[in-house]
């Protein structure tokens, strides 16, 4: 498969597509809560690029609405949200320090080949560019569950759940020209609950152990102490 | 048609209502009307199905079949029964001071917010209006499972958060594959209705309708909590308000399982292979032994009781991979008595910790010389969700283990070796608390014990006799399933 065979739009879903598995990787090894926030907000604008030219070139106008709500959601009130917190509580000064960087890393690298391998049988029915926008909106996923599992943070941990949300809306939009109407609609309101949920739920983790982080909520087990 | 959207805007009044109310002290009646009138709609419904077969309602956004009709009279009644058991419960909990009015008013709100998810999952016809359900039944509960603000609560609220949050992130996944298969070949708009779907399986692609159920069953599977994926459930059933464990074990894992068979219908229809059916087997028979063994080393009897939901999950989630209209008919009768036993349950567990005033099984003694009432139902709840004879859960289980004898008969084995581990875990533990001498300092507290009654009841009742419509029914529900009758 030659790049430049194909027509313009894939081209760019392609490029799009890249780069948003770039951004999952900096976010990945980003120590920084500020720039953790700031990547996030950058693949969010991504998205709604790519819907945008999604909709414009499929015609689609209701996909013009996701787009504005992408913007809005992803772009604008969950990071705005996040470095408030971050900011109040005084985070943006602390580096943490992430362990076995290199091996994260290399994880991640290995999730990525997974995701190809997993949807590897479907390239049968279909394009390889379907192939390769299914991939890698799948290990944007993984990326983001392996976000949450290597960082510490609570506010790491809920930029890692927005971040699966943002794979599975690229693979939405690109490999179905979008879902039904209603189901982006709920979707988009699950997303926008979720979010103010998390806001209420900072509150609350930082007044019942008086810090983020969530390696100190050990207390329910299975582990006899 | 009608009783479906009555019975959707009967719950959403109920959000707003208690949302916007002020402080009334009798709040909890209120909400008993609520689901009170929920449940006569849902009957309403049931009667008209049962005259007409299926509903498809005029623009296909709602359909009620056999299968989920009799699920959604479930949800309707074990909503009412727990709603009257959660009146005074949860007035008592307030003049302990555990908690605020305003949080009593959050209660009430999500407690109808959760029923409104819960008949939207049943009814819609739409997979992804089903999964936005599904997420908004997590988004409504998981406020409540925090309701007490202990730093337990509020640990056991963000891992049912994040792990349900991602976890169903798969099942979207997966319905996004499912969509990306039905666009090839219908219509974008209608493409996701299950009954167009269900219509057209066969032309579906069976690769991608493969790859999607891996991700369907994992994402509702930690809704329904199979093991591995189970960690949050007993924090979020032992850490919540009681009442909010009797309707997460009774209703919310029952339907994220009916998310998943609705699902399955598809995938079979698709593949012609049993991939689906061995992935649900394999879950289900982990879920079942893991679950049993870890009733053994539990030291709270509430999350006692949440192994045993896992347990019993795991063995309906067995039955309907095993596939087949016995084990299909035995999963769909288990699905109700397990609902009806695991509600009364947690009922009396409720009870039982109120009158202790803790829920550490080593602490509860003497129930029976304490509070004669709470003690025995305890003890025959237990009796029943065992297995034992002549309960409901003794013929379904019996059920299950023939139609394992007859498809896989060395399966058998781990189903008896499991059903013997989880029996003497049950009792290891209950046998001291309802037995035995009343402690110092443990007093009768005001407990209404007519919903366990009624549940154990019906229970017993399906347990002796099927009701010759109930069993018509069930054999409907199974026709559509597996393909053909039982009886």
């Amino acid at each position: 498969m030659n790049i430049e065979s194909q027509d313009l739009y894939t081209q760019i879903i392609l490029s799009m597509a890249a780069l948003v598995g770039l951004t999952s990787f900096l976010m990945l090894g980003q120590g920084r809560l500020l720039r953790l926030i700031f990547v996030f907000a950058i693949q969010g604008l991504l998205l709604t690029l790519t819907t945008a030219v999604a909709a414009y070139s499929l015609g689609n106008h209701h996909l013009y609405i996701s787009a504005v709500l992408t913007l809005a959601l992803k772009v604008i009130f969950i990071p705005w949200m996040l470095r408030r917190e971050v900011l109040k509580t005084n985070m943006h000064r602390d580096v943490e320090t992430l362990a076995n960087q290199t091996a994260v890393m290399l994880g991640g690298a290995s999730l990525m080949v997974f995701s190809y391998y997993v949807l590897h049988p479907i390239v049968q029915t279909t394009s390889p560019v379907m192939l390769n926008a299914l991939a890698v909106s799948l290990s944007v996923m993984l990326l983001g569950m392996l976000l949450m599992i290597s960082h510490k943070q609570a506010i790491a941990h809920v930029v890692g759940f927005m971040s699966i949300e943002n794979g599975l809306f690229f693979a939405a939009i690109v490999a179905t020209k979008g879902m039904p109407m209603v189901v982006e609609l709920g979707i988009a309101f699950d997303v926008l609950v979720a979010a103010v949920l998390f806001g209420i739920f900072f509150f609350h983790i930082r007044s019942s152990i008086d810090s983020l982080d969530v390696d100190l909520m050990n207390k329910l087990n299975e582990v006899d102490k | 048609m009608i009783p479906a959207y009555v019975l959707l805007l009967i719950t959403l009044a109920g959000i707003v209502f208690f949302g916007l109310s002020g402080h009334k002290a009798d709040m909890g009646k209120i909400n008993v009307w609520f689901n009170g009138v929920s449940l006569i709609t849902t009957i309403w419904l049931a009667i008209n199905v049962f005259n007409h077969g299926t509903i498809l309602s005029a623009d296909k956004a709602f359909l009620v079949d056999s299968f989920n009709v009799y699920l959604i009279v479930l949800t309707a009644f074990i909503g009412l029964t727990t709603s009257i058991f959660s009146a005074p419960y949860m007035a008592h909990e307030k003049e302990l001071g555990k908690l605020t009015a305003n949080r009593l008013k959050l209660y009430y709100s999500m407690y109808q917010g959760f029923m409104l998810a819960m008949y939207l999952v049943l009814t819609t016809n739409n997979m992804g209006v089903m999964w936005v359900a599904m997420e908004g039944a997590t988004l409504a509960t998981v406020l409540l499972v925090s309701l007490y603000r202990t730093p337990e609560s509020i640990e056991a609220a963000w891992k049912y958060f994040i792990l349900c949050g991602v976890g169903i992130a798969q099942a979207l996944f997966g319905t996004i594959l499912l969509y990306y298969a039905a666009v090839q070949i219908g219509d974008g708009e209608n493409a996701l209705l299950w009954s167009e779907l269900f219509q057209h399986a066969n032309q579906l692609n069976p690769e991608v309708l493969e790859i999607a159920f891996v991700f369907l069953l994992v994402g509702y599977g930690t809704k329904i909590g199979l093991v591995p994926l189970h960690n949050w459930l007993p924090d979020a059933h032992s850490e919540g308000p009681t009442p909010m464990s009797a309707v997460l074990s009774g209703l919310l894992l029952n339907d994220a399982l009916y998310a998943v068979v609705r699902n399955k219908m598809l995938v079979d229809g698709a593949t012609h292979s049993s991939m689906a059916g061995y992935l649900m087997m394999g879950f289900g028979l982990l879920s079942f032994l893991v679950g049993a063994l870890f009733l053994h080393r539990q030291k709270d009897i509430k999350r006692l009781f949440s192994y045993s939901s896992i347990e019993h999950m795991g063995l309906m989630t067995f039955a309907f991979g095993v596939g087949g209209p016995l084990a299909t008919f035995a999963a769909l009768l288990h699905m109700t008595v397990h609902s009806l036993t695991k509600s009364a349950i947690f009922v009396t567990v409720g009870h039982a910790a109120q009158v202790a005033g803790t829920q550490r099984m080593d602490k509860i003694r003497g129930l029976i010389k304490t509070q004669p009432k709470i003690g025995w139902g305890l003890l025959i709840g237990t009796i029943s969700i065992a297995g034992f004879p002549p309960f409901g859960v003794f013929t379904s289980e019996f059920l299950v283990l023939l139609a394992t004898m007859h498809s896989y008969p060395w399966l058998t084995l781990p189903l008896l070796l499991g059903i013997g581990i989880a029996f003497a875990g049950l009792f290891r533990h209950i046998q001291p608390m309802v037995y035995g001498e009343r402690p110092e300092g443990q007093n009768p507290v005001k407990a209404n014990l007519w919903p366990v009654m009624i549940h154990l009841g019906l229970v017993l009742w399906l347990g002796l006799a099927i009701p010759g419509f109930l069993a018509h029914w069930f054999s409907q529900a199974t026709v559509l399933i597996a393909g053909s009758s039982p009886l």
